[in-house]
């Protein structure tokens, strides 16, 4: 049985700066992956290169089993990946509705026609009114995307994100810019959304991590120093080294 | 393409509207009877398949085009062909069916032009229609035996077998039958706008990047609308060509792509009707104006640079803005400004006018004599009055426009509060 | 052989020529992201202005002065209307431009007439920089200046001579392009500003980042870049003709050459402006077509080949497209062009 998302040696150097330096990581299928680093350590440099906004330098991405690097988004996100993005990128004169129907045509077998109707097509817009439920914009259903608020665009944002049901899910900083209180509740959003599904976030909250997670994945400089239960993360050396300077007493660490 | 302001509880609407268009069509020559006006009228159905299918790829798509009726142009070279060909006997196609050979031709030639075109997006393609628009250009004056040389290529309309009588030598019956192709456009290119490939092409239109990541080629996208946008520019040519009866190489010149470009983005590229608007404005400016002032190209200028910088989605979008004041009944609070704001304007640009009329008289028909008249006064270029007089009114003009101008901001603003703050008492009413 | 010197010479010079044009462009390109449509307008209403002025106060004086009013035209333009529309988008900035070329070429018809206007060069370069002379006995030899009548007739019938020269305005145009360009490379990697110029031809929003005054340098560049058409337009403009079509015939020239040599790169607009100069100033030159080189081979040609169109067509009458057919053989086997660095 192969991964669902699998990095073997993965290097990628912009110019001569090496900004992946080796990565290797095995995501099993129905794994919650957090992926935590301090900043410019490559987390979102590995989302681009996974989903396909560009090919590594050397090394091989496989989802589940077949090579997608090098391959182009669009045929990435039919092998059965998405991914949100960090800085909300959704289409600002579409309305809500419109913005999720164009996220779950293809995966329906839409493709380009031109020769059916949108308000015809029942499977697209009942899985749209499904999507809209799921993500509490119901209300919101014909509202232009760029007049929402940031909490609603990022949920649109990974709205988007699950509609084309794919199974691996790739979520780059989803609480970014997010409240306490909107915080914790897209993590409940994000859980019920992606039932049954790979998921891999990058997310600097703590909480979040420990409260999301299966499984951690520490990337530092380039690199994946350690991929383990939350637990063993914690308690791992290297890591602590990493975010603290030094190994430190177990009751120091994971708070917060 | 997503209407900004959708009328919820209007859907048997669709059917008065579009029932209402076909009015329009078939009752226009019945009311403007004389020949100008049918020649004007079967004119503006020509321009408004040509410029809706303009703006499938500007405003539907973000793609800005400069070279647009090389598609149009094409589909006219080879409609004319063909229909010299039927009139020699060696085709037998009905006249009615030629404009599909145009637009056949226009498909063709975007399918061949196309996929060098739509490898890039934004201001390189641009540049690219430009430079493949120049190349045609330049073709059709080395190739004379398809293009004609300077004196173009020219056929007989009446041409084959009369269809139930109809022979296509009147100018009406030539009107009947860009109305139809004009009807049945339009209807195709709107249902157009509710097919996926359509919304998708809005969606690349917003975020070209993140149609890729939702399992589209963008490419691919822009590259399928670019053919069928080419195919009904044939069908316009092909009119075109029917309509005129002669074609010359202007038909695929830089003015045409350019005059196609100005027109839609004044009549709105946001909205379906925008280009119908700029369509029948266009032939306006074209057959009229150009015959009022010497000037109208500067003053085509102007307005278009006004309104790219004030009113960026042409005249549809201040329609519909007004509209929505209207639709929560705070037009009657601005109506007065708006007359303020209208006064204003027209003295000033009565000043600006006459300052530039009189310029171009200078220029132009100098031997004509010193007078020249405009808006029912006589203006004399030598004599400083006339200077002097028309510099004052248009400074006075331009003195009162700003203040009318910053009274109806402000009134603008507020219903716009008002409107805004009404929207949300009716949402968390729901 | 002294075809191919002059006509090579021409070559440069016309593509010199463009490369001031398309040097402008690009640097206005590449600091604020606007294709200026309009730049081949500046081009012509710097010939008009030098027109006029070199009326009022001499040649010399009206080259240093029209560029300079071209230049506060430009950024006048940028300061009221482009900055208007920036926050808008680069579509509409290039729509702004695209108004400003129908209003340019009207103002200037309203202001000089339709009809071309006499733009002379001034006497000192009226008259041939060098002329080459090819005497069928003595060789290529070269005299500075005009050759007098008598060096190019000879008395006997059976020595041919032909004296080529070489226009004093085309060298004028070599030299100041040349000028122009050793100064614009000075400025770019010996100056501050040439530096924060520089960065902002790949990396526009991290100069803006680094707290540059952007809006006055945007104001600054335009008003540098039209300034810089300008002066194009005084050396073009005495040196062919000055006519309201003028800023047609170079504009879409100089987008292909833009485009071809790739968007945003200095040393790509420079090669692709020679290159299209000289192969475009050859090509008008030579009268052969496929069938002039098939009787030189000696190929045998059907009836049907030898009334073929495309047979028939000289290099000459193909001339006016070659810059397009570029375009679009660039666009399909190397779409970032010569030279270019940043994929729009």
């Amino acid at each position: 049985m192969s991964y669902a998302l699998e990095l073997q040696d993965v290097r990628k150097n912009f110019g001569k700066t090496e900004i992946i330096r080796g990565v290797n990581l095995a995501v099993n299928a129905g794994e919650r992956v957090a992926v935590i680093g301090p900043n410019g350590a490559g987390k979102s440099t590995l989302f681009n290169l996974i989903s396909g906004r560009f090919g590594p330098t050397s090394g091989e991405i496989l989802l589940n089993g077949q090579a997608i690097q090098n391959k182009t988004p669009y045929e990435i996100n039919r092998m059965g990946l998405s991914r949100s993005f960090q800085i909300t990128n959704i289409f600002p004169k579409l309305s809500v509705f419109e913005n999720l129907r164009c996220a779950v045509l293809w995966s329906l077998g839409y493709k380009y026609s031109f020769f059916k109707f949108l308000s015809g097509l029942k499977d697209a817009n009942e899985r749209t009114d499904e999507l809209l439920d799921m993500i509490h914009l119901d209300k919101k259903r014909d509202v232009l995307a760029v007049n929402l608020t940031y909490a609603e665009q990022r949920a649109l944002e990974i709205g988007v994100t699950i509609a084309g049901g794919s199974d691996v899910i790739l979520l780059d900083e989803p609480t970014a810019g997010m409240s306490k209180s909107e915080t914790s509740r897209f993590i409940q959003l994000i859980k019920d959304v992606t039932v049954g599904k790979t998921l891999l976030t990058v997310e600097h909250d703590m909480g979040v991590v420990f409260g999301l997670a299966d499984k951690i994945a520490v990337v530092v400089y380039g690199e994946v120093i350690a991929f383990d239960t939350p637990e063993a993360v914690r308690a791992n050396a290297k890591v602590q080294e990493a975010y603290l300077g030094s190994p430190v007493a177990d009751s120091q660490v994971g708070g917060h | 393409m997503a209407a900004v302001y959708k009328f919820k509880p209007y859907n048997v609407g669709r059917w008065v509207i579009w029932s209402l268009f076909a009015l329009v069509l078939v009752a226009s020559p019945l009311v403007f009877t004389n020949n100008l006006s049918v020649t004007m009228l079967a004119q503006m159905g020509i321009a408004i398949i040509a410029c809706l299918s303009y703006n499938m790829l500007l405003g539907q798509g973000g793609m800005l085009s400069f070279g647009h009726a090389v598609y149009t142009g094409l589909g006219s070279y080879m409609a004319i062909h063909a229909l010299n060909a039927v009139s020699a006997g060696q085709l037998n196609i009905p006249v009615s069916l030629l404009p599909i050979v145009g637009g056949l031709t226009g498909m063709g030639f975007a399918i061949l032009l196309g996929w060098v075109t739509t490898r890039k997006s934004g201001t390189t393609f641009a540049m690219i229609t430009l430079g493949v628009a120049e190349l045609v250009f330049a073709m059709s004056l080395m190739f004379s035996e398809f293009f004609g040389g300077e004196a173009g290529v020219s056929g007989n309309r009446v041409a084959g077998q009369p269809f139930f009588g109809i022979t296509y030598g009147p100018q009406i019956q030539v009107y009947y039958l860009i109305a139809a192709y004009t009807f049945v456009c339009v209807a195709l290119m709107y249902a157009f706008t509710q097919t996926p490939l359509g919304r998708i092409l809005n969606a690349v239109r917003d975020n070209p990047e993140r149609v890729e990541f939702i399992g589209y080629n963008t490419q691919r996208v822009r590259y399928m609308a670019f053919i069928i946008s080419g195919f009904f520019a044939g069908i316009a040519g092909g009119l075109a060509a029917l309509n005129f009866e002669i074609v010359t190489a202007e038909v695929v010149g830089a003015a045409r792509s350019g005059a196609y470009l100005l027109f839609t983005f004044l009549g709105g590229a946001t909205f379906f009707f925008g280009p119908i608007i700029g369509a029948i404005l266009m032939i306006i400016a074209f057959v009229l104006l150009s015959e009022l002032t010497k000037a109208w190209l500067l003053y085509l200028g102007l307005v278009f640079l006004f309104m790219v910088m004030y009113a960026p989605g042409g005249i549809a979008s201040l329609i519909m803005m007004n509209l929505r004041v209207a639709m929560f009944g705070k037009l009657r609070q601005i109506w007065a400004s708006y007359l303020g704001l209208g006064v204003t304007a027209i003295v000033m640009l009565a000043g600006a006018g006459a300052m530039i009329e009189m310029v171009y008289h200078l220029q132009l028909n100098s031997a004509l004599g010193d007078t020249v008249k405009f808006m029912g006064a006589t203006l004399n270029t030598k004599s400083l009055d006339s200077w002097f007089g028309s510099a004052f009114v248009m400074l006075t003009g331009l003195g009162l426009f700003e203040l009318a101008r910053r009274q109806f901001a402000r009134d603008w603003s507020e219903i716009q509060t008002d409107i805004e703050k009404e929207i949300k008492r009716r949402e968390t009413a729901l | 052989m002294e075809f191919f010197i002059i006509s090579m010479l021409n070559g440069l010079s016309y593509g010199l020529l463009l490369f001031m044009l398309s040097s402008g462009l690009t640097l206005i390109f590449s600091m604020m992201g606007v294709l200026n449509f309009a730049h081949a307008s500046f081009y012509m209403v710097g010939a008009y202005f030098g027109h006029t002025l070199s009326n009022w106060i001499g040649f010399w004086p009206a080259l240093i002065v029209a560029p300079l009013l071209v230049g506060a035209c430009g950024a006048l333009f940028e300061r009221v209307t482009l900055r208007k529309v920036h926050p808008f988008g680069h579509v509409p900035e290039l729509l702004v431009t695209f108004g400003l070329s129908y209003v340019v070429v009207e103002l200037v018809q309203l202001l000089w007439g339709r009809t071309a206007v006499e733009f002379p060069p001034p006497e000192i370069l009226r008259s041939s920089a060098f002329t080459l002379i090819n005497h069928s006995a003595n060789g290529l030899s070269v005299v500075w200046g005009a050759a007098p009548v008598e060096m190019c007739s000879a008395a006997d019938a059976a020595i041919r001579v032909v004296c080529s020269p070489f226009p004093a305005t085309r060298g004028f145009m070599m030299l100041v392009a040349l000028l122009m360009l050793v100064s614009l490379w000075l400025l770019l990697t010996r100056t501050r500003i040439g530096l924060v110029i520089q960065a902002a031809l790949t990396h526009p929003e991290m100069v803006e980042a680094l707290g540059h005054n952007v809006p006055r340098v945007f104001m600054l560049v335009f008003g540098a870049g039209t300034g810089l058409a300008g002066l194009a337009g005084v050396i073009g403009g005495s040196t062919f003709v000055t006519e309201p079509a003028m800023a047609a015939t170079v504009g879409s020239v100089i987008f292909v050459v833009v485009v071809v040599g790739g968007m945003g790169s200095l040393s790509g607009a420079f090669l692709a402006s020679i290159l299209i100069g000289v192969i475009q100033t050859f090509a008008v030159a030579i009268d052969y077509s496929f069938l002039t080189l098939a009787k030189d081979m000696g190929w045998a040609l059907s009836a049907a080949t030898q009334e073929n169109t495309f047979a028939k067509l000289t290099l000459s009458q193909v001339a006016p497209i070659l810059p397009y057919l570029f375009l679009v053989l660039i666009l399909i086997f190397r779409p970032k062009g010569l030279l270019g660095t940043r994929e729009t």
